[in-house]
């Protein structure tokens, strides 16, 4: 007469629900059901939803878009590594990419203007957070990944790895400015 | 054949223990607890790096043993556990001889010598790749090898254990249907069957790409089989930890199941769908679409989830119809009051279902909600959740258990009872603290498997919150609690097993019972009354708990900037 004994009766699956379960089984079902169609409601009437435009890339066919694009929109260079600091037209594409253990360039961007961001990594794994926005995007060599993005608040953000990619993981963060 | 088998009758529990089975029990538990501390003394060092005040041990050490204690923990020590409580609710529960012990044994030494291989190769500074080993990052051939040797070595364990059921069948030990709890087990075993072969569709290549025999693995398909793999082994504990739980709330308060069709039906649902929750480690990845991130992180319309409410329902519940029977009939609440409290079984159980389910189970949904998971991705919130669900719901759970297998199974009075009386409270609270603490600071930003967030010596810099410091802080002060609370675990397990005293163990014979169904002495119960109201109202401060926080960060995703 317990659980870790045989059902007492040989036919156990007809012997009727009590009324505390099955009435939770209900609410606990229904409520399933909320959470489910939460997500396809947000990606009609919420704004915030993650892209799943993807391409296959290469690091090096990747690279080069990078460094093309900073070329052309460079406006001054940061710290020690003469990081460039771009500042692209609203709408436009706009490449990050991240390798062992830097994000690279510094993107400036305006608010309440949209990009449309380009993402990948050169070597390992990484991982692109927006801090302290705290919006948290997977980031994988091979694949470049396109984010619509509109910033909604001016300041200095930083980007934190938060992929471990080595031994110097905990050093790869860098800036992103809103104006 | 079958006569030749020696079973002996615990005279303490009634159990009838074969004694290869009894022996293959014992030896994984014991390997479950050597993992245990090991993982748990590599456990405090880490605590005491990411405390950011104490800042213990240096970056090369602290990424190495993150390596090591990840895997001791969630697959050495689990898993070895594991293979002792399908054997246990094979053998045992069912009074089978166990099939093929020759099999258990050559399952159990793979399985050793795959532990001695990844702790070794780690310790060597050759594999430094975390838990998940994402590729391309490069780890050693042997850190593989003996990943697949350990998996393999856990596979002989599902099918000696699904032999010991056919065994039991065709040699009629036991009447009717397998006892719920067998189920249970049988589910935990379907579901590694499963995981342990996606294990072995992405280690085998990823093997050989580590000799350079294959030239890449993608790394998006890596992640997607390797979380087949690492997520659904979490649903084995999960299913185990259930099928513990019913096992104590029946040794215990003698409690049956409040209806044996919808707790069977609960663990049918586990099967059919809480693998598709691998999808949620992918839900912040290109290359996946949206439509293929919002089924499957559902599990299909939440039909994992329904199962672990209803389980989270009908333990309790079990509890309180045994404890009515038995006249704490006052009020709502008078059979949880006057519970065991100071019986370790008994409370390492009752505080992991409760920590599972709060802190485990409602912050697992809302991570794993497809826009919601941007939120916390990789960061700190990440190990808080599974802290939750792994160490407060799995581990707590399998420390209950250990307590009435000391004297049932390994014949020694425990030491100390007075220290193991406090035991689950130290361990569980400390925990339900230090995950609460951890996911306070993953929603404040701060990252997972980082060493220095002060992010000293490098080119730019960004500085967190002081709420976060502090929130590292309490995560600091409550896991060293939980850490004593583990030393004290070891102490009295290892302690009673050396110096405790013997007892009776019941002369080994060659005669055997058979499980004979229980008499149909209840009435009244399960015939559509209202007989767990307490249950109820416990049931119904959960869901307030869940949707209000499901909630509460629907509103924080709507401040953050527009992505589409």
């Amino acid at each position: 007469m317990s659980a870790i004994l045989p059902p007492a009766q040989r036919i156990w699956w007809k012997q009727p629900l009590d009324k505390a379960e099955g009435i939770w089984i209900l609410i606990a079902f229904a409520w399933c059901l909320v959470m489910f169609f939460m997500m396809p409601y947000w990606h009609v009437y919420g704004k915030q939803n993650l892209s799943s435009e993807t391409y296959k890339t290469t690091a090096e066919a990747y690279g080069k878009k990078v460094l093309s694009f900073a070329e052309q929109n460079k406006v001054r260079e940061e710290t020690d590594d003469k990081i460039p600091v771009i500042h692209p037209p609203a709408g436009a594409d706009v490449y990050l990419l991240g390798r062992l253990w830097a994000w690279w360039p510094i993107l400036e961007l305006e608010t309440g203007k949209t990009y449309r961001l380009h993402l990948s990594a050169m070597d390992y794994q990484h991982g692109f957070s927006l801090q302290p926005e705290n919006i948290n995007i997977q980031v994988l060599p091979g694949y470049e990944h396109v984010v619509t993005i509109t910033p909604n608040r001016a300041g200095t953000y930083a980007i934190v790895c938060n992929e471990f990619c080595g031994i110097g993981h905990h050093k790869m963060v860098s800036k992103l400015y809103v104006k | 054949m079958a006569n030749a088998a020696l079973f002996r009758t615990c005279p303490r529990s009634g159990l009838q223990f074969h004694r290869s089975a009894e022996t293959l029990i014992k030896l994984n538990a014991v390997a479950a607890v050597v993992c245990l501390l090991v993982g748990g003394i590599l456990a405090l060092l880490i605590l005491l790096t990411r405390w950011q005040a104490i800042h213990l041990v240096n970056a090369e050490n602290f990424y190495m043993y993150l390596t090591v204690h990840g895997l001791d923990m969630l697959a050495f020590w689990i898993i070895f556990f594991e293979m002792a409580i399908l054997y246990f609710c094979s053998s045992t529960l069912l009074k089978s001889r166990l099939a093929t012990p020759g099999w258990a044994w050559a399952g159990f030494a793979l399985m050793v010598i795959g532990v001695v291989l990844v702790n070794a190769i780690v310790f060597m500074g050759e594999a430094t790749v975390m838990f998940t080993s994402y590729v391309p990052l490069p780890g050693h051939p042997v850190f593989y090898l003996g990943l697949i040797l350990f998996a393999v070595g856990a596979l002989i364990g599902c099918f000696v254990f699904l032999g010991t059921l056919v065994v039991a069948k065709a040699e009629k030990t036991y009447e009717g249907s397998i006892p719920l709890v067998t189920f249970g087990a049988l589910t935990a075993c379907i579901i590694a069957v499963f995981t342990i072969a996606s294990g072995a569709i992405i280690l085998i290549p990823t093997f050989l790409w580590s000799v350079g025999y294959i030239k890449t693995i993608d790394p998006l398909m890596y992640r997607t089989i390797w979380w087949a793999f690492g997520h659904s082994s979490q649903q084995i504990n999960v299913s185990a930890h259930v099928a513990v739980w019913y096992a104590i709330a029946a040794i215990v308060f003698g409690a049956k199941p409040m209806s044996e069709r919808v707790s069977r039906t609960a663990f049918l649902l586990y099967i059919l769908f809480l693998q598709l929750a691998s999808a949620h480690h992918l839900l912040s990845d290109p290359g996946l679409s949206t439509e293929w991130k919002v089924f499957n992180t559902s599990y299909a319309m939440y039909l994992a989830v329904l199962a672990s409410m209803v389980h989270g329902l009908t333990v309790p519940g079990s509890i309180e119809v045994a404890q009515r029977a038995k006249g704490y009939t006052k009020g709502l609440f008078e059979w949880i009051r006057k519970a065991p409290w100071g019986n370790p079984v008994f409370s390492g159980m009752f505080i992991s279902l409760i920590g599972f389910g709060f802190l485990g189970g409602i912050s697992g949904v809302m991570m794993g909600t497809e826009q919601l998971n941007m939120l916390i991705h990789n960061t700190i919130y990440v190990p808080g959740h599974f802290h939750a669900t792994v160490v407060i719901g799995t581990t707590l759970a399998f420390m209950a258990l250990t307590y009435f297998l000391i004297p049932t199974l390994f014949n020694r009075e425990m030491i100390n009872p007075g220290l193991a009386k406090w035991q689950p409270y130290l361990f569980g609270l400390g925990m339900a603290v230090f995950v609460t603490a951890m996911m306070g600071a993953g929603t404040l930003g701060v990252p997972r498997r980082h060493w220095d967030i002060t992010f000293a010596g490098a080119a730019q810099a960004y500085e967190f919150p002081g709420t976060a410091w502090l929130m590292l802080g309490i995560m600091g002060v409550a896991g060293v609690f939980a850490v004593l609370g583990g030393v004290l675990y070891i102490y009295i397990t290892v302690g009673s097993l050396l110096w405790g005293k013997r007892l009776d163990t019941g002369a080994y014979s060659t005669q055997r019972s058979v499980l004979r169904m229980p008499a149909m002495v209840m009435t009244g119960h399960g015939t559509a009354g209202f007989a767990a109201p307490g249950t109820f109202v416990f049931a119904m401060v959960f869901l307030t708990a869940f949707v209000l926080y499901y909630f509460v960060n629907w509103k924080y995703l709507s401040t953050v900037w527009g992505l589409s």
